[in-house]
């Protein structure tokens, strides 16, 4: 209960714009990209269940054209820091972590995953590297 | 020297929906006019474990170099693991074994890595599941499921599990690992999926030993097929009968 009460403060805080710009809610991090065919809404509702569902499908049946790569939210969400490079979840600035600060959310899921684009300087060279999901594809058309 | 025939998942030129599938699309793809595509079949041919393959390492130990360790370094950069200083709790991805024959005076020298076994222990004993065997025969640690119990290190053979025991930061993005859960070799899981090699292979080769072979045990057209079909060559502690996927020539 106490869960969906954040979640309809969290969505009232998003929706109704006069209370953003009273600096009531969390102020999101513009994205690179495409944005999701679900929608905004429908991502800030699912974000974690589709995740989940994807990860089993890379990991355990070594499926990797997933539609929401945990890899690939990174790659998109960039947020730069005042040095110009890619903050990490230690910054509050951080895409998850902004929500997640204002709705008291806490995640495990980068003690083992990089927060960080890892190929930071190529992708922001070239921004159609930026949908390359992997470092393999990366390095093949490098070869290239 | 008793060598147990590798089994095959399924009988050779039986062939799975998804193999169908597969070389259908690839059919209509030729065959069809410009702009038909794979998605004209539902787009079930997605790039998955294919369980029709299973994937393996095939070891020359007269080749290995006793000095070199570029497999294990490779390794190392491929994923991202460090030695911690504290050698009794170090990562065991791949190590190098040096073993010498008291009798004749032989010395030989192989990397010993996960050798994912068909009938893996450290599969039976997990209480989570987070012990897996992918369809195409790479024994991988769910880390998501992982509780970091560690039954599994201790009913592994061959001690090719480890546990991290440190805060970890700027994991590489295809490897993410983390305290409190157990890891060892993926056979490059990441590249294997990607139609490239593990790093080790890829290393060895670039060293001009080519002591490591990497392919598809259950293609007998593929490298490793032939070259175990052709040449004898051992299982470690095949005792066991575990029917690991890694295999050691000349040892
Ligand atoms: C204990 C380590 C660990 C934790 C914690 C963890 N993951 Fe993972 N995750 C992995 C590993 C290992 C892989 C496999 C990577 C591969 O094979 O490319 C993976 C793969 C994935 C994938 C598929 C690959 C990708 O990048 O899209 C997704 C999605 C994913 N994890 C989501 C999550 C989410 C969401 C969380 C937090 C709720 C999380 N993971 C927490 C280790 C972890
Ligand atoms: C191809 C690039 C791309 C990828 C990959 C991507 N996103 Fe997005 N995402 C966007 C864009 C663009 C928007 C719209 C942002 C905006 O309106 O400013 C967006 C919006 C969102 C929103 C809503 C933000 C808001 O303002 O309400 C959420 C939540 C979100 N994404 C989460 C994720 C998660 C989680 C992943 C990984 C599973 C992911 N995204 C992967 C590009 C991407
Ligand atoms: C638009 C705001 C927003 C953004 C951006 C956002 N999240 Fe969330 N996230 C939430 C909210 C709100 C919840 C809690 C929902 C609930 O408890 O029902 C949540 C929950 C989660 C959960 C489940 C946590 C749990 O313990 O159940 C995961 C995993 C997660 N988010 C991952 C991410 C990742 C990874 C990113 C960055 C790619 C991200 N989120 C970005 C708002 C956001």
């Amino acid at each position: 209960m106490k869960r969906l009460l954040v979640l309809v403060a969290l969505l009232v805080g998003f929706l109704g714009t006069p209370v953003l710009a009273d600096g009531l809610g969390p102020v999101i991090p513009k994205a690179t990209g495409e944005a999701h065919p679900e929608g905004n809404l429908f991502m800030r509702i699912n974000h974690m269940n589709l995740m989940k569902h994807d990860r089993d499908e890379t990991v355990l049946k070594g499926d990797r054209e997933i539609s929401h790569s945990l890899k690939a939210c990174i790659d998109c969400h960039v947020v730069n820091g005042d040095d110009g490079e890619p903050v990490s979840v230690k910054s509050e600035k951080h895409f998850c972590v902004v929500c997640h600060e204002f709705a008291a959310v806490k995640v495990d899921c980068f003690q083992c995953h990089n927060s960080k684009p890892q190929i930071t300087t190529e992708a922001l060279l070239k921004p159609e590297l930026a949908d390359a999901n992997d470092i393999a594809t990366y390095l093949k058309e490098a070869e290239e | 020297m008793n060598l147990p025939a590798l089994k095959f998942s399924k009988k050779p030129g039986e062939m799975s929906r998804r193999d169908l599938l597969k070389s259908g699309g690839a059919l209509a793809t030729v065959t069809l006019a410009p702009g038909v595509t794979l998605m004209a079949f539902g787009g079930e041919a997605t790039a998955a474990a294919d369980p029709g393959k299973r994937w393996g390492l095939l070891i020359d130990v007269n080749k290995c170099d006793k000095g070199c360790t570029e497999c294990v370094t490779a390794c190392s950069k491929e994923n991202g693991w460090k030695d911690t200083g504290h050698p009794e709790t170090d990562a065991q991805w791949i190590r190098k074994v040096d073993l010498k024959d008291m009798a004749t005076g032989r010395e030989i020298s192989a990397p010993v890595m996960c050798q994912h076994c068909e009938d893996a222990p450290c599969i039976d004993v997990c209480p989570t599941s987070a012990s897996f065997k992918r369809p195409d025969g790479i024994v991988l640690v769910d880390k998501h499921a992982c509780i970091g119990c560690r039954y599994c290190m201790m009913a592994c053979p061959y001690k090719a599990r480890s546990f991290i025991h440190e805060d970890l930061e700027d994991q590489k993005a295809h490897a993410p690992r983390g305290k409190g859960t157990v890891e060892s070799c993926t056979l490059c899981v990441h590249r294997v999926d990607a139609g490239g090699t593990p790093a080790c292979v890829e290393a060895c080769n670039t060293t001009g030993h080519g002591a490591m072979m990497f392919g598809d045990l259950n293609d007998p057209e593929s490298e490793i097929a032939k070259a175990l079909a052709s040449y004898p060559s051992v299982a470690l502690r095949d005792d066991l009968r575990l029917n690991p996927g890694v295999r050691y020539s000349n040892l």
